[in-house]
């Protein structure tokens, strides 16, 4: 039994004496693809709508009444889209923050409507933070400025974009809160 | 004589246009009465509802279309959340906000309770705008508004100069 061990260990911690170059490259590579690739298709599961609506099951409800939900041209935005960064290295920051959200989770911060409700507020906060820091960067994902065609916008719609929003003095967030969401409490936010 | 059988004709032919004005795709057929209506359809039919118009969204605003008519919303309003929590009228219709906006300002009356004491904001029977204003559709009207506002008809039926 202990010369089993003993025989795998040396096999492991010198593969080279035992096995070819080719065979050891090879197994490295497809090893590589197997590993990375499971990774990211694991990460692309907690992105999927189904991931986060296995617990966020009230917001779901709510997103279905909004315009990113049901459009007429069927283009649609799922939680990600708004609550993911899209770059990879933002994207893997933003999954580490969240593993505190699988904390709160487990210790039910949120586990009642009343505990949401409660807490709406602060949680609606973290993400105006979040978008008004980056820009609203994730609304410009799908939203790009350069390409709004301001004649096919109403005159208000054309008035406040080419102006505030076109000087960098107004982002998408500051005006555009509670699109995809009921507002919670609105007391002091500004512009309310 | 002459004059009584064109008067009466007159009458006949005018209420026959009228009817006919009314009936143009409503008129139906309910246990052999033919009898116009607004809906398409008799009342034991489940209709096809008429087509959804869409929200008039150009911001200029309307004329009154009655005697103390609450101003109508000239522009779309979809999703606006108006609840416990928030008012998103008032975000902009609001006096402190009407600066920045540029919109119209909700009206004094709606910072007054009912004994006329100024509130120090919109007084809560006041609140969910959409019970007085609402918005309108490119559509065409059922029937014409025939309302003619105070200031016309003074100046049609009073003599020159009062």
């Amino acid at each position: 039994m202990i010369e089993a061990i003993k025989r795998y260990w040396r096999t492991i911690s010198t593969p080279s004496k035992y096995f070819s170059l080719g065979f050891l490259s090879l197994g490295g590579f497809i090893m590589g693809i197997i590993f990375w690739g499971g990774f990211n298709t694991a990460m692309e599961f907690t992105n999927s709508e189904m991931f986060c609506t296995s617990c966020h099951e009230n917001i779901y409800e709510e997103l279905q009444t909004t315009i990113h939900f049901t459009n007429r041209s069927g283009v649609r935005a799922i939680c990600s889209s708004c609550h993911v960064p899209h770059e990879w290295t933002d994207k893997i920051a933003r999954k580490m923050q969240a593993s505190k959200e699988v904390w709160a989770w487990i210790t039910g911060t949120i586990n009642t409507p009343e505990k949401f409700a409660a807490r709406r507020r602060t949680l609606a906060e973290h993400e105006w933070h979040r978008l008004k820091a980056n820009d609203s960067l994730e609304c410009r994902n799908c939203h790009e400025f350069e390409y709004m065609d301001f004649t096919w916008q109403s005159e208000r719609a054309s008035r406040q974009h080419s102006t505030a929003l076109m000087s960098g003095e107004k982002t998408c967030i500051d005006c555009h809160k509670g699109i995809a969401h009921r507002l919670p409490d609105m007391t002091g936010v500004e512009g309310f | 004589m002459k004059s009584i059988t064109a008067v009466l004709s007159f009458l006949l032919l005018s209420t026959l246009s009228i009817g006919g004005a009314l009936a143009e795709d409503s008129l139906i057929d309910e246990g052999g009465q033919t009898i116009a209506t607004l809906r398409n359809g008799p009342i034991s039919v489940e209709a096809d509802p008429p087509k959804i118009g869409r929200v008039e969204n150009r911001d200029i605003r309307r004329k009154r279309a009655y005697p103390m008519q609450p101003p109508t919303i000239p522009h779309k309003i979809d999703g606006y959340q108006v609840d416990l929590n928030v008012n998103k009228c008032m975000s902009c219709h609001s006096r402190k906000r009407t600066e920045e906006s540029q919109a119209p300002m909700v009206s004094v009356t709606h910072y007054m309770d009912r004994e006329g004491n100024f509130l120090a904001d919109v007084s809560p029977r006041r609140y969910f705008c959409e019970q007085c204003h609402v918005t309108q559709v490119e559509t065409k009207p059922l029937l014409a508004n025939e309302f003619v506002d105070i200031d016309q008809l003074l100046n049609t039926d009073s003599p020159k100069g009062h």
